[in-house]
Order: C-alpha cells, then structure tokens, then sequence
C-alpha cells in the first residue's frame, strides 16, 4: 500500500516545529508501524536527508520507549496496543497519517517525535518504592498475600510508564501513571508501612513537575496500552484523602 | 598473562562463605570517599547500583534510554529460579547447581554456579521485600511452576512478565537511592571509551545522546552491566539499543573476551515476514506444554493449508526423534531438530523458515476456555503480529538469537583481567556455560548486583588500595579525543549505505555461517568476508547529521562499527573449538545420531581472547575447568 504520512519535526527543544510530508510507499500489511518507520527513515539516508527521531527499544510492547501520536490519538487507539505492537494491517491504500510526539508541558520536544519523560522518573524518586536495603529480608513466604490482592497489585504494576495517559489528556494529567504505582505498592502488606507518605510525596512532585488535574473523563484508561484500569485512581484518590486527614508526616 | 579465577579453595559449599570471612572489609565511614561508576541499569546494573549506595559508596549509573526502567531486563517473561524448594518437590540449592552445571553442558565453573544457586534464595526474599507482585497460590504463599524442562518447579513468576517486575523493584532500589542523593543517574547517555591508568580501569568517556557532548567521569573502579551481544546477528530478541560496544571497547583496553561462540537461539519466536524486520519476538516456551511442533512429510505439501495435510502426512518430528522429551526438549536441541526440516525443504511459510506449533489437540482435550486461560496474552500477541487466529489454525514458529552466554571473563569476584573493572549480568561469561537454562538469566543478574558485586568490590577497594584520579590526567583527555575522531570519521565517510544495510548483511552471513550450525568451511568463509565488509562498511557509510546534536544515525552507526569487530571474534572462537557443546553446535562434531558430541579431553576450558592490536590476531588463554562435584556425563534427552 501507499500512504501520505504527515510528520511532526522539530529540531531541538527551542525551536519552532511543523508538519513535514512523506510519501510512504510499498508498505507492507506484515510490517510495525515502527517498522514502515524504519523503512521511510532508509529513504531519507539514502537521500542524505536527516531521518526521523523517534524512541523504540524492546519493539514488543514492554519497555515504554516507543510513543507517537497517531492520527491524533497516542499509541494509534488499538486497544491495549503500544505503537511498536501495530501493524500496518490495520490501515489501507491511499491513507494519510498524521504523526505527533506526546504534546505535554511536562514532557517537553526533545527531537522531532522524542519527548523528555524524565519527569515520570523523579515522581517515582519522591516515594514509588519500598525503603528496604538489599539483605536482611524475611522469608518470602513469612508475610502471606491474598491472591487477589497480588493479582491486583499487578493488574496496577503492569504499568509500562509510556506516557501515553498524559498525552491523551486535555489536562495533561499523570493521575493513572500516579495512581498505578501507589496502588501497586499499597496495596500490598510489603508497602502498607509507607502508605501515606508515598501517596503524599508522589502527588506533591506530580504536581511539582506541571502535569495538570484529574478531571476523571477516562480517556487515559482508553489509551493505556496495558489497560490500567481508572479505578486505581479512586484509590489514590483515598489513599491520598487518608493521608492528608491523618496528617502531614515529618 | 596467566588466568587467575581466584576460586576459594575447599568444598564447594563452603566456598562463598568462606570467601565472604575472608575478603577485606570497608569501613562504614570510609565508603563515602569510593566513587563507582555503573553502566547500565538492568537487572544486574540497576541492583549494584542500589545495593553500592545503600552501602554508602558513590555511585554514578549511565544508561542510553531514556529511563533506568527500560533495559532490556524488562522483556523477561518466564520467570526467575530459586532453591527454595517451597513445592516439597525434592529442590536443593545443590540440584539448582547440578541442573545449571549438565544444562550448560559442563563448560561453566562449579564454584560460581554454586554461590548463584545458594544466593538464589535471598533474591526471592529481596523481591517480595521490595513489592513484586509474585504470583501466589489463594492461600497467599508464592506459586511455582517447572519451567524449560526443569524436574522441579522451582520458578517464581509475575504473569508473564517477570522481568518487567524484577527490575522495576530494582528501579525503586535505584529510584529511593537517586532521590536520597547517593546516586547520580545519567540517562540518555552512552559510554563510547574505557579509561586506562597504570593498569587499571579508572574511568569512563560518555557521550550525552541529546546534546552529542563528549565528556569523562573518574571513578576507583567501573561496572559494567551492558547486557549481551546477541544484536550481532541484526536479527534477534533483543531490543533495538542492545549493543556490545561496552565490553568491546574494555576488551581493546585489556579485558579479555570469554566464549563469544556461547549464544543462545530459542526455539519458539515468530518467523521473519519480510526484508523490513527489524528485530524477532519470542513467544514464551511454555506454549510448547501444550502445543505439538510438526512440519509435512512431503516437501510438496508446504504450501497448502495446515488442516487440509492430512494426520499421516504430517512429522511431528521431536516427538518422533526424542520420545522421552518430545515437544519439550531443550532450547538448542530443538532449535537445530527445526532448521534440519527447513534445510530439508519441508519448512512452512514465507521463504520456508518456519514450523507449525499446533495446538488442535490440546484443544480438543481441554476446549478452548482452558487454552486462553493459559495462553491467551500470547496468542493475541501472535494474532496482533501476523494477523493470524492460532486458535484456528496452528502458530508458525522459527528460532531466533535470544542471549549470549560469552562475555568480558571475569574471576570468582566478577573482576575482569583489568583490575578496577568488573562486569555483571549477561554481560559476563561466567554462569551458564555453554548453554544457558531457561529462568535462569535474571537470577544471575540480581545474584551478581543485589549480593555479589557488593562483597567483591570493597575487597578490591581495601587491598589493592587504588590510587584516585581525577579527570584532569592526560589519559582522559586522549580518550575524549579518541571518541570525537571516531564519531568524525563516521560523518565524514559519506558514502552511500545505511548502517542498517551493513548491519543486515553482517547479520546475514553470521546467522548462516555462524548460527544455529557451524562448520569449518562455513567459518573460514565467514572470516573471510567480515574483514571484506568491515572495509565495506568504512567506505561505504553514510552517516547524515552531525555529532553536536541527537543523531540517531550515528548513535547507531557506532555500535554496527563495534559488531564488525566482534563479529571476527565470535567466528574465531567458533572455529577454534572443535567440539559441539550447548549452543555451540560444530557440524564436523556430532553422534551418529546428530547429537552434540563433546570433547572433553581438549576443550574442557574456558576460551579467553586477548586483544593485541588492530588488524592482530586475538591470543588465546585457557582457563582449565576442574570438575570437583559432579562427573561430566552426555547429556541425554531421548
């Protein structure tokens, strides 16, 4: 198939970005969407052009480098999908596609289609773990966990951190990044004894790093690639009221 | 240069204890004035990381994406090993040792493989601490299931993605320690350079990817955690980034090479559907429980539909070549049973580089419910890249490069030749042998980082007692230099080829001559053309961009420049050993029946390479592997 890709490039973080148009021919139906990529990228090379920038490394779904806005919604709107898991199958002859890069204030233009999600990782620094040091640990099976409650707290740590809920959001929101990470460590008895702190410092750096309010229209659920469900945010949203009626902790 | 494996002596389970009274220890206070530098952040780099500074030395990591939590660690889907014997089974940290030993075909060392199966206990211990969702029977204590063929079931597993949470909890580790101030992370930052200082490793030259700003960082001593080489092939598990240029650059500075030849092809991946494959999904080998590998019988066959052959004309061929087994049969042996039916033209699919993986029967045994209980993340993984319903007609599957078992050579405290520098994880030789067992590669990596490395590093500090320097010596300086002309002379080639084309190639030629069979004419043959397409590729470059800038295209232009290097060692090592050994599969050397054939007597070493100088041949030093505990036997799984 043929098809008219509509592409966003941008040369650095200050300068002023456009749409540039590509002609993407000979696609096949078995190729990623990366893949057709990769393919109009030789063409460009060989043209001497500079090619597209854009982040992908595992290519099956697990990593979270790869993003891209596809025809204006993030990952192309295939359910529980990442970009790099899509496949041109899924588009016909003639198709123009338009290609974006996350659009957030907190996840400023790198490059072209590459953005900057360092923001995601200082959240995690302000309180996403367990403050335990290697060694000393009890037995694996000294503390029992209720099956349901493990499936549940990884139904929640599935979170692959993409990014692909802020840039569906009109708010720009990092709720369910947010929400996913606290529920999967509080609910489990290994990450009760931080609870409250960790809902705390989490939402204070997501705060601190620009991301905008929840709003709860659901469209972050819609576009997560490992469906994490919008509920974990009604349960940081009562972890967090919990902590801050018991108090600030030092 | 004598070999020095630095292996305690007395009995081998009494080595790492013994071992750990005996190693020098630091003082708490005086932790603080030790600076470490670790490249990479999986399993292996995440947790020595975390582990170094919760200690309180001063730790910098590096990694080239964009995130700490993305190395490649985080495609691990099986699941991690452990002796913990919780399923009453008959486990042992002693038949964990002996299962690693046989199943690396008696190329590894008895005395480290042992300390990972006793330390194998604490990880599971360390992970549930840190929040990883293990799986878990209704009574709420972990589940286990036997994985790759083991007797026992003896793997702990999250889902299918194991790895993915093993190493976020050694992210977390990371993250609490970057957000204490005893970590300082560089993302998005690849180390092109090792520096060298009387004889020790001191340092490393970076390349910031955003910026393309060159810079050094000082340390009392380097860890390396890159990963393994499997990319050389072009094609493979890996992801995209996954490079050797790390240990490859440490090896032209000293650090020997061990067993490139070592690599690991994993039977069930999804074959290649055209010239535009970028890189090969692995499906998790636990579909082969249920699922039944056959090709037709008759060549002409391969074309038609899969139900329309019928059950007479079809050669379920492990079945029919390892009955005790069958379908279950070992990575490699299973791996080589495929190519011989695709050699004999009775492949299916496109260009003939495939097998049926069938699971009609087991659907009919158990319905359909049963099966998408089990399989069903996998099997939409298949539908969503081939665009094909395996409920209804069989998977195509082909094996595919999935790890590499060489690596930098390492002693018993996982140092390298060069003192100051060590090396974790897949990027070391040093656990698996010649084969590496499946569930086993992220207990490596966390047994080196989380309770390895933190021991041997502090002996290293206490009483070689090395000298600091700061990156105002000359040597840092040359080196700098060094990588900005290496990263001009790939911009000024502007020739006419992408790195993609030359790496494709060279992919090509290995994987044919240097795959999951090789021979001496093969070998000699690819030796020959690696140096031809090496030149090639000098001449014939074409790099766009320039190096201030992020560049893509040259980020990756000087990893392919690295793999046409290594490639000649990976060959070299192949042809030297004139025995086939686990993933080493020599043509010349196998049983009447086809099977690997040993040879104990002369190749019973590990094969270490010294690097002499460009255009050199490589020198080879043997560490002879003495076999104390277990007595060398075939393996066997007819």
């Amino acid at each position: 198939m043929n098809l008219t890709l509509k592409i966003w490039r941008q040369k650095n973080r200050e300068a002023i970005g456009r749409f540039e148009t590509y002609e993407a021919n000979s696609v096949l139906e078995d190729m990623s969407f990366l893949e057709m990529l990769d393919v109009v990228n030789e063409g460009l090379l060989e043209r001497g052009a500079e090619p597209i920038a854009f982040d992908s490394d595992c290519r099956e779904g697990i990593c979270g480098m790869c993003s891209l806005v596809i025809n204006g919604v993030p990952h192309g709107g295939h359910r529980g999908t990442a970009t790099c898991q899509l496949h041109m199958r899924h588009f016909k002859d003639g198709d123009t596609i338009t290609i974006e890069p996350w659009r957030a204030k907190a996840f400023p233009v790198i490059r072209d289609l590459i953005t900057n999600r360092t923001a995601f990782d200082r959240i995690i620094q302000a309180g996403g773990f367990v403050s335990v040091n290697t060694g000393g640990t009890p037995d694996g099976n000294a503390i029992p966990v209720p099956k349901t409650i493990a499936d549940r707290s990884m139904d929640a740590a599935a979170c692959i951190s993409c990014g692909a809920c802020v840039a569906v959001c009109k708010n720009a929101s990092a709720m369910l990044f947010v929400a996913a990470k606290v529920s999967h460590l509080n609910l489990l008895p290994q990450g009760k004894a931080e609870k409250d702190r960790r809902a705390l410092n989490m939402v204070r750096q997501m705060d601190a790093e620009g991301f905008g309010n929840c709003t709860v229209t659901g469209s972050c659920e819609a576009v997560c690639p490992k469906e994490i469900s919008l509920s974990f945010i009604a349960k940081l949203n009562r972890d967090y009221g919990v902590a801050l009626l018991k108090g600030a902790p030092d | 240069m004598t070999l020095e494996s630095k292996i305690p002596s007395g009995p081998v389970a009494q080595k790492w204890d013994k071992h750990r009274f005996e190693i020098k220890l630091i003082n708490p206070a005086n932790k603080r004035k030790y600076d470490i530098l670790v490249v990479g952040s999986g399993l292996a780099g995440a947790s020595a990381a975390a582990s170094l500074a919760e200690l309180g030395y001063k730790v910098k990591c590096f990694c080239f994406q964009d995130s700490p939590r993305r190395a490649h660690s985080i495609a691990a889907q099986g699941g991690i090993n452990a002796a913990k014997n919780y399923a009453n089974d008959g486990d042992s940290v002693y038949r964990l040792f002996y299962d690693t030993i046989k199943g690396g075909d008696f190329r590894a060392r008895e005395a480290n493989v042992y300390r990972l199966a006793q330390v194998s206990i604490n990880i599971i211990d360390q992970c549930v601490a840190q929040g990883v969702p293990f799986a878990r029977e209704y009574g709420g204590l972990l589940a286990n299931r036997s994985f790759g063929g083991a007797q026992v079931s003896r793997t702990f597993y999250a889902r299918g993605q194991t790895g993915q949470q093993l190493l976020l909890g050694a992210y977390q580790a990371l993250s609490r320690q970057i957000g204490l101030g005893t970590v300082k992370m560089y993302p998005r930052t690849e180390m092109l350079e090792l520096v060298v200082i009387d004889g020790a490793a001191k340092g490393i030259v970076v390349r910031d990817l955003i910026t393309g700003a060159i810079s050094s960082h000082a340390g009392d001593a380097v860890v390396l955690a890159t990963g393994g080489y499997g990319n050389v092939f072009f094609l493979s598990t890996n992801a995209k980034g996954c490079n050797v240029t790390a240990t490859w650059r440490a090896y032209k500075k000293g650090a020997f090479f061990a067993n490139p030849c070592y690599t690991q092809i994993h039977p069930t991946c999804i074959p290649v559907s055209g010239e535009h494959q970028s890189k090969l999904t692995l499906m998790s080998e636990s579909l082969r429980n249920d699922g039944r590998v056959w090709v037709p019988k008759r060549k002409e066959d391969c074309a038609k539909a899969p139900a329309s052959i019928s059950e007479q004309d079809r050669d379920y061929y492990l079945e029919r070549k390892y009955p005790s087994f069958g379908n279950l049969a070992p990575r490699d042996i299973s791996s080589r049973a495929a190519k011989e039916v695709c050699d004999a033209g009775r492949g299916v699919g496109p260009g003939g580089l495939g097998v049926y993986l069938d699971f009609s029967d087991s659907i009919k045994r158990l319905g359909e419910p049963v099966i998408r209980e089990r399989y069903g993340n996998l099997f939409d993984m298949y539908e969503r890249i081939t665009g094909e319903n395996a409920y209804e007609a069989p998977m195509r599957i082909f094996p595919a490069v999935h790890y590499t078992m060489g690596g930098t050579w390492v002693d018993y405290n996982l140092m390298s030749t060069l003192p100051g520098l060590f090396v974790l994880g897949e990027a070391n030789f040093s656990d698996h042998g010649a084969n590496r067992l499946g569930a086993s590669a992220l207990m490596q990596g966390l047994a080196d980082g989380y309770f390895i490395l933190p021991y041997t590093i502090g002996d290293y500090f206490a009483s070689a007692k090395p000298t600091k320097v700061t990156t105002d010596r000359p040597e840092f300086k040359q080196a700098e230099d060094g990588v900005r002309a290496f990263m001009n002379r790939l911009l000024s080639i502007k020739g006419k080829r992408t790195a993609t084309s030359l790496h494709r190639e060279l992919g090509k030629l290995l994987w044919e001559k240097c795959g999951m069979a090789r021979d001496e004419a093969g070998l000699k043959e690819a030796l020959r053309r690696i140096p031809e397409l090496r030149e090639e590729f000098w001449k014939t470059l074409n790099v766009t961009g320039e190096n201030g800038e992020l560049n893509q295209a040259l980020e990756y232009a000087g990893r392919v420049a690295d793999f046409m290097e290594f490639a000649e060692l990976l060959c070299q090592d192949a042809l030297h050993r004139r025995e086939s050994c686990g993933g080493h599969f020599r043509s010349e050397f196998q049983t009447p029946d086809g099977e690997a054939l040993r040879n104990d007597e002369q190749f019973s070493y590990v094969a270490a390479w010294e690097y002499k100088g460009p255009n050199q041949p490589a020198v080879l030093h043997k560490e002879l592997l003495a076999y104390e505990e277990v007595h060398m036997s075939t393996r066997s799984y007819k």
